[in-house]
């Protein structure tokens, strides 16, 4: 007789206002595995997850931990029975020290000396060691990520749930990710990873669940499945699969002596984004018309402060920057960044506005022009929205993005500066956002893109740069993926 | 704001007072009569209303001045003083000059906060909040020292010349100083809902990171100015009450203006014409605590009860908006 699930998720229903996220999904987690969780943005993943951990009640169908069908009302419930999750987005007090954020998590007592040391034992274990005293708020993105794994981890956890873990991460820091979840589920504890990732649920998980629309579409072993079968699943019958040409790196359509030079950095350095010590140490770029230079690099090794310095969001220390304007500029985390949550979506287009821009009239804001254009934007860039007025916060993430791509293109920016900006985003929405990008490069734009996932920035790139330690190296003409990845590791020495 | 006006009239009950007499004085002070309304109501709703405005400013632009009253201050001194030296000027002239006065010290008054924020990050809350008793410190330095009357035994200024003075409504206590909030307000209401600037500062208050990535907004500038215009309508209150209704300095000039004017901008959403409406509200609550306290005997104290009441009835129905509109996010 083989032992019981380590969770069953039953019948699950849930609606939200008059949206059906789940639709009486099946979901069984055996013990020891690590079992990827598939679908689109709204196919209701992240909702079955919050069920399994106390954060959404079921409208119907039960839960089932090691066999006995519980009731979990919230997450404290959850962790005592043994869940813990990481979620999409951090969840950590930026003001406090990583010793503490993990005591806050765990219910740990905060007395300083016991505390550091505690922490610092529960990394080692767990093989992602912090510095425990410092700031959260200091950490860079990848890091942030792995204190929200030693945080879930803390205490006496054998399910672990995670939503879209890597999402944030590069190759390098995903891997490390995944071996270190790995090593959790060969100590017998059990793992559901979100991700939009086919190529990472058919290397890391033992088995794959597909839902689609609330339901569980798909189910089987990971070696039993292609991309294909994954993604046909993920978006339907007859829907279009993802296509991913091979390509040779070192190949350039934007040269020659004719096409304009849009942007020319040389000998640029760069101060750290959180204002200590250089993240940009003498670069050296030119982009012209039409290109589009994808970054290559590990978190944190100066792609942000660079990309940032290019749209002149940053103030370079020394070297010359010549970018042509207008510059549109797509950042990273659209709900603080991009986009005013709280703002109606004409507000949000309006936001950055310029003088000339047909809604301003020497300094006043004409509402009906300003709301006719957005509503235009809508539509053009196929944004799922019930109109202008709604608060940006009302729309999905694929959606929101969509509005800052939108409103940053709309201009036809001569250079085109995009960070991670299909962070998060399903196979539709991305395929939307690349499709934007690659018009706005044959429409004459100098873009200039950094995306987390290797591969993508090696599918959208026309050129190739890796940043390494603040660094920038071209890779020889015709590297492979290997190559590119290691570059990216050691800066070439 | 009727559950404040139960809540008072039970608790009144209970404590052994006449309800019905209590709350029919209430009515009588504030609005019972033609000079109850001009003269009590709108006389103190004038300084509610300015100061209100200014508060509305700064809190749009996510900068928290809660100085008001010592800026208040600030403007009454410089009103004061001005007033006192203008005589013989034609009166247009004179109480202009006044006013002008009144705004420039209030912007001075905040210019130490804003450069605190500017060069060392200081919170402007912390910075403004303890100006306020350095403000009242000085008032009374003041009073019994360069701006004492002539006879140098009470603690408080001379009246200020008679040309210094704003027109009075003829019949009532009501000064010009009802007009100038008017216009402030319609001023005020253009600019926060039809300039660039006026949504550049909305946008500030509402996600400051945003509105530097944009890359066209200037945060700390924006922030910086809406602090000075804030301390200027406070100062124009405090130069209004001087040259309006008391014509001489004293302490306590103010009874809390700078403070209550906050809920009045809370409880308007800082939406200018709002601000109008609640600070009227205000100012016949607290015209009616007077007349409550002379016909009923009620303490007029009892009067922040209904203001207290409405600040968090309103509180609780915008947290429970934000909640419903949070739950159709997560939908």
């Amino acid at each position: 007789m083989t032992a019981p699930p380590a969770l069953a998720l039953r019948g699950i229903r849930k609606h939200f206002g008059s949206v059906q996220a789940l639709r009486g999904a099946d979901f069984t987690l055996m013990p020891g595995e690590l079992h990827a969780l598939l679908g689109e943005n709204g196919a209701g993943k992240t909702t079955l997850m919050h069920v399994a951990y106390g954060l959404a009640r079921p409208d119907a169908g039960t839960v089932a931990i090691g066999g006995a069908v519980v009731s979990v009302p919230s997450p404290r419930a959850a962790r005592r029975l043994g869940v813990g999750m990481v979620h999409q987005h951090f969840t950590s007090v930026l003001a406090l020290s990583v010793a503490e954020n993990v005591a806050l998590a765990a219910g740990w007592s905060v007395y300083p000396a016991a505390l550091r040391e505690r922490v610092r034992a529960l990394g080692d274990r767990v093989g992602l060691p912090l510095e425990p005293n410092t700031p959260a708020g200091r950490l860079s993105v990848g890091l942030k990520q792995r204190l929200e794994i030693v945080k879930a981890l803390a205490t006496d956890v054998h399910v672990l749930l995670l939503d879209e873990p890597t999402a944030v991460l590069a190759p390098g820091e995903a891997e490390e990710l995944l071996r270190v979840v790995r090593v959790f589920t060969a100590k017998g504890g059990s793992a559901v990873l979100i991700t939009h990732k086919l190529d990472e649920a058919l290397a890391a998980a033992d088995r794959v669940t597909v839902l689609r629309q609330g339901m569980v579409v798909h189910e089987g072993l990971a070696t039993a499945e292609t991309r294909e079968s994954l993604a046909a699943a993920m978006v339907g019958e007859g829907a279009e699969k993802p296509v991913r040409e091979g390509k040779t790196l070192g190949d350039e359509p934007g040269q020659g002596a004719s096409v304009p030079v849009l942007v020319r950095l040389e000998e640029l350095e760069v101060p750290r984004d959180t204002g200590y010590g250089i993240a940009v140490r003498r670069a050296t770029l030119t982009i012209r018309a039409g290109e589009i230079v994808g970054i290559a690099a590990v978190e944190g090794n100066g792609q942000r402060e660079l990309l940032r310095a290019v749209a002149g969001r940053l103030h370079a220390l020394r070297g010359r920057r010549e970018v042509a304007g207008p510059v549109g500029f797509i950042p990273e985390d659209r709900t603080t960044e991009g986009l005013i949550p709280a703002l109606s979506l004409t507000e949000n287009v309006v936001l950055g506005s310029r003088a000339d821009d047909p809604w301003i009239r020497r300094g006043r804001v004409d509402w009906r022009v300003a709301r006719a254009r957005t509503a235009a934007l809508l539509k053009e860039y196929e944004v799922v929205a019930p109109g202008p007025d709604v608060p940006a916060a009302a729309l999905s993430g694929g959606n929101q993005q969509r509005v800052v791509v939108a409103r940053e293109l709309a201009r036809q920016p001569r250079v085109v500066v995009a960070e991670n900006p299909t962070r998060g985003l399903d196979l539709r929405a991305t395929a939307a956002i690349h499709a934007r990008l690659r018009a706005a490069a044959a429409g004459g734009a100098a873009v200039l893109v950094y995306c987390s996932d290797l591969d993508e920035v090696l599918d959208l790139s026309t050129r190739l740069v890796v940043a390494a330690r603040g660094t920038l190296i071209e890779p020889p003409p015709g590297a492979t993926r290997a190559q590119v990845g290691e570059l990216m590791v050691t800066g070439g020495r | 704001m009727l559950l404040g006006l139960l809540v008072l009239a039970g608790g009144l009950q209970l404590a052994g007072y006449d309800a019905p007499t209590a709350l029919g004085a209430l009515w009588q002070g504030a609005a019972g009569s033609w000079y109850a309304l001009t003269s009590a109501t709108l006389v103190r709703a004038v300084p509610l209303v300015i100061i209100g405005l200014g508060i509305a400013l700064a809190f749009r632009a996510g900068a928290l001045n809660i100085g008001a009253e010592g800026q208040f201050y600030a403007g009454a001194i410089a009103a004061a003083w001005v007033g006192l030296h203008v005589g013989g000027r034609p009166a247009g002239i004179a109480a202009t000059a006044v006013l002008l006065a009144a705004i420039l010290a209030g912007m001075a008054w905040v210019l130490v906060p804003v450069w605190l924020k500017l060069r060392f990050g200081v919170l402007e809350v912390i910075s403004t909040l303890l100006l306020n008793f350095v403000a009242e410190s000085l008032v009374s330095l003041m009073v019994q020292g360069p701006l004492q009357e002539a006879q140098h035994i009470y603690p408080q200024s001379d009246s200020i010349a008679a040309a210094a003075r704003l027109p009075l409504l003829p019949g009532t206590r009501l000064h010009a100083g009802l007009l100038l909030a008017l216009v402030a307000a319609a001023a005020l209401w253009y600019v926060f809902a039809r300039t660039l600037w006026g949504f550049r500062l909305h946008a500030v208050g509402a996600g400051a990171r945003a509105a530097e990535i944009s890359g066209r907004i200037d945060v700390r500038r924006v922030g910086a100015v809406a602090l000075l215009g804030s301390g200027a309508l406070a100062g124009l209150a405090g130069g209004v009450e001087l040259s309006g209704v008391s014509y001489a300095l004293f302490q306590n000039l103010s009874p809390g203006y700078g403070f209550t004017a906050i809920a009045v901008a809370l409880l308007a959403r800082l939406h200018p014409l709002g601000v109008v409406a609640t600070g009227i509200l205000f100012g016949a609550l607290e015209a009616g605590a007077g007349a409550m306290q002379r016909d009923a005997g009620v303490p007029a104290v009892a009067v922040y009860v209904v203001e207290a009441v409405v600040i968090v009835v309103v509180l609780l129905a915008e947290a429970s908006a934000r909640r419903a509109t949070a739950a159709r996010v997560t939908a």
